[in-house]
């Protein structure tokens, strides 16, 4: 009995640490947030104040409305929206199209041009930089949102990969069933075929959208009026504006602008970007 | 009947007629590959044998830019960099990583809002979380410089050091990313079933002891998984450099991909920043062909 209950304090007193590591570890991963919220909001002077004062006797909101009026703010939010929405809708045409017929149909070629397709899964995009580059001066596409849109929406092996593992759990019979009730393949894909892999369409989609709108190196390189600018790079081109040594706290209400709406959204929605995670992780 | 002919025949009269549509569906992304994948490899392999700079035509130079990019003290520096990086920050990540998934494996209350602030870093644009770190990381008046002290510790000047900016580097980029790790570990450690260690519970076994021979083992192919994605994704590291060093200070924390946008889009040398590509190109190549091929070693999976 004695010992009954001292294993029990000793398990409930191991499960208080507990909590306090994990939970002192999620305020940890937090506090950079914090740091930067402390400091957008801060007058320039308080900045440089030791111990830091992490809410300001003055919350000074000035900052994010003097970052959104001398900097196109609004015009790259309007941009990464466009390119990132763009390139995910057409990713998910293209790739479930092609993840359906590699599944589905049997056609001369397919496994040639599938293993061909999954070849390239491992080749890093910084390998094609500088040839896609010049086909982009080619046609005439620098400074322009092109080449931000259009070869990420026709060229993603994975997607292709991840769906087609999903469209090969479709039982045949439901195929075959309304292949005899006359629908065309187009018809049989989109009706009976989408409507059953929706999860890996979600995430898919969350990623590709994510990793659009927070790709650098692309915008970086072709991108130079001001009007186009994609967050990311307003981001940096501000920074190289603003004096790295002064101005944080101008610094940091930009990073904030760029960054709190798409913690808002990860908030609301975080089980399925995890969830996404873990299920590319294991098809992977 | 017709139906069971389309069971019995892969081209039967039916599919027959389906294998135009499978060449319109594949269509978009098949041209992709040809016009943004292969094509491209193909002509940087070209590129890389040529000096060129956009203006004059290109001219063939045969391997000497090969050679150039690897006699460059440049290249052996860039190199150490990489592997510096890599060694610094793969098994930090991992372990990281793993103990946060341990953590939150155990059922704990409140585990959806530590797993939430867990992966929160993993979805903040590179960019702008590395302005934030260029902040936290500030010698003076930053974040960790003032936590450090707390403890008695006078904290280094961290990205403006030669010595401790790729520390600083490594340091962010842990926080960055070892959510995301922890994600995979966890469904890793969801797939192994409770009997394992409900046996060795009943063995005797400690808490560590079951850790090294029960889950270590049966969780490698995760981890396996886990080393290759982040070898790949460190040899490629980009944003955060650019933001936070610029791969400075003098060259300390230069990196691959670095050097190859200075090359090509600041002083047009596509030749040299082709072959430079190219080397990071077979590096990657080598790094997954060795991995894959050492896999079945020592990874083990469950016999049942």
């Amino acid at each position: 009995m004695q010992n009954g209950r001292s294993i029990e304090m000793r398990n409930s007193l191991s499960r208080i640490v507990t909590h306090g590591i994990v939970a002192g570890g999620a305020l940890f991963m937090m506090l950079p947030f914090f740091w930067m919220l402390s400091a957008a909001v801060k007058r320039r002077e308080d900045i440089f104040v030791l111990p830091p004062v992490w809410i300001p006797q003055e919350i000074l909101w000035q900052n994010f409305v003097e970052v959104w009026t001398t900097v196109p703010m609004a015009q790259a939010y309007v941009n990464s929206l466009k390119i990132a929405g763009t390139v995910t809708l057409a990713t998910l045409a293209t790739s479930s199209l092609a993840a359906y017929a590699f599944a589905k149909i049997e056609f001369p070629g397919k496994r040639i041009s599938f293993v061909t397709l999954m070849a390239t899964i491992m080749i890093p995009s910084q390998a094609t930089l500088i040839p896609v580059y010049i086909l982009m001066r080619h046609i005439g596409w620098i400074d322009t949102h092109w080449p931000l849109i259009v070869p990420p929406a026709l060229t993603n092996a994975f997607g292709v990969f991840l769906l087609r593992q999903f469209f090969m759990s479709v039982p045949d019979e439901l195929i075959d069933a309304a292949r005899i009730e006359g629908a065309n393949p187009f018809q049989i894909y989109l009706r009976v075929a989408i409507p059953i892999v929706r999860p890996a369409l979600v995430t898919l989609a969350i990623f590709t959208f994510l990793g659009n709108w927070n790709s650098f190196l692309t915008p970086l390189i072709y991108i130079n009026s001001e009007e186009l600018w994609t967050v990311p790079l307003l981001i940096s081109n501000f920074q190289d504006a603003y004096g790295v040594d002064t101005e944080w706290s101008l610094l940091m209400a930009a990073s904030s602008l760029a960054l709190i709406p798409v913690l808002i959204v990860y908030i609301f929605s975080q089980r399925y970007f995890i969830e996404g995670v873990a299920l590319t992780g294991l098809k992977g | 009947m017709r139906k069971r002919d389309g069971i019995l025949n892969k081209y039967s009269v039916v599919q027959r007629g389906e294998v135009k549509w499978a060449y319109l569906f594949i269509a978009p992304q098949m041209i992709g590959l040809a016009v943004f994948t292969l094509g491209p490899i193909l002509y940087a392999g070209y590129l890389s044998f040529t000096k060129w700079n956009l203006i004059k035509p290109p001219q063939w130079v045969g391997v000497q830019n090969y050679l150039d990019q690897l006699q460059d003290p440049a290249f052996g520096n860039l190199l150490r960099n990489t592997v510096f990086i890599t060694a610094g920050y793969i098994p930090l990540v991992m372990i990281v990583s793993l103990a946060m998934a341990l953590a939150l494996n155990q059922k704990l209350r409140f585990t959806v809002v530590y797993r939430t602030a867990y992966f929160m870093p993993v979805v903040t644009s590179l960019v702008a979380i590395a302005l934030v770190w260029r902040w936290v990381l500030q010698p003076d008046f930053g974040l960790v410089n003032y936590l450090l002290s707390l403890i008695g510790i006078e904290g280094p000047t961290w990205l403006s050091s030669t010595k401790w900016a790729i520390p600083g580097l490594i340091f962010m980029r842990v926080w960055w990313g070892a959510g995301f790790y922890m994600v995979i570990f966890l469904a890793g450690l969801q797939g192994i079933p409770q009997e394992y260690q409900d046996a060795a519970k009943v063995d005797g076994a400690s808490a560590w002891q079951r850790f090294r021979h029960v889950t270590l083992p049966l969780l490698s192919p995760t981890t396996f998984f886990v080393f290759i994605m982040a070898s790949i994704w460190t040899l490629q590291i980009f944003d955060q450099v650019f933001i936070m060093t610029g791969g400075g200070p003098g060259e300390a924390t230069e990196v691959f991909l670095l050097r190859i946008y200075r090359l090509a889009f600041r002083y047009f040398r596509m030749g040299d920043a082709a072959a430079l590509s190219m080397i990071l190109f077979l590096i990657i190549g080598c790094f997954t062909f060795f991995q894959s091929r050492y896999a079945q070693r020592w990874v083990h999976y469950d016999l049942s």
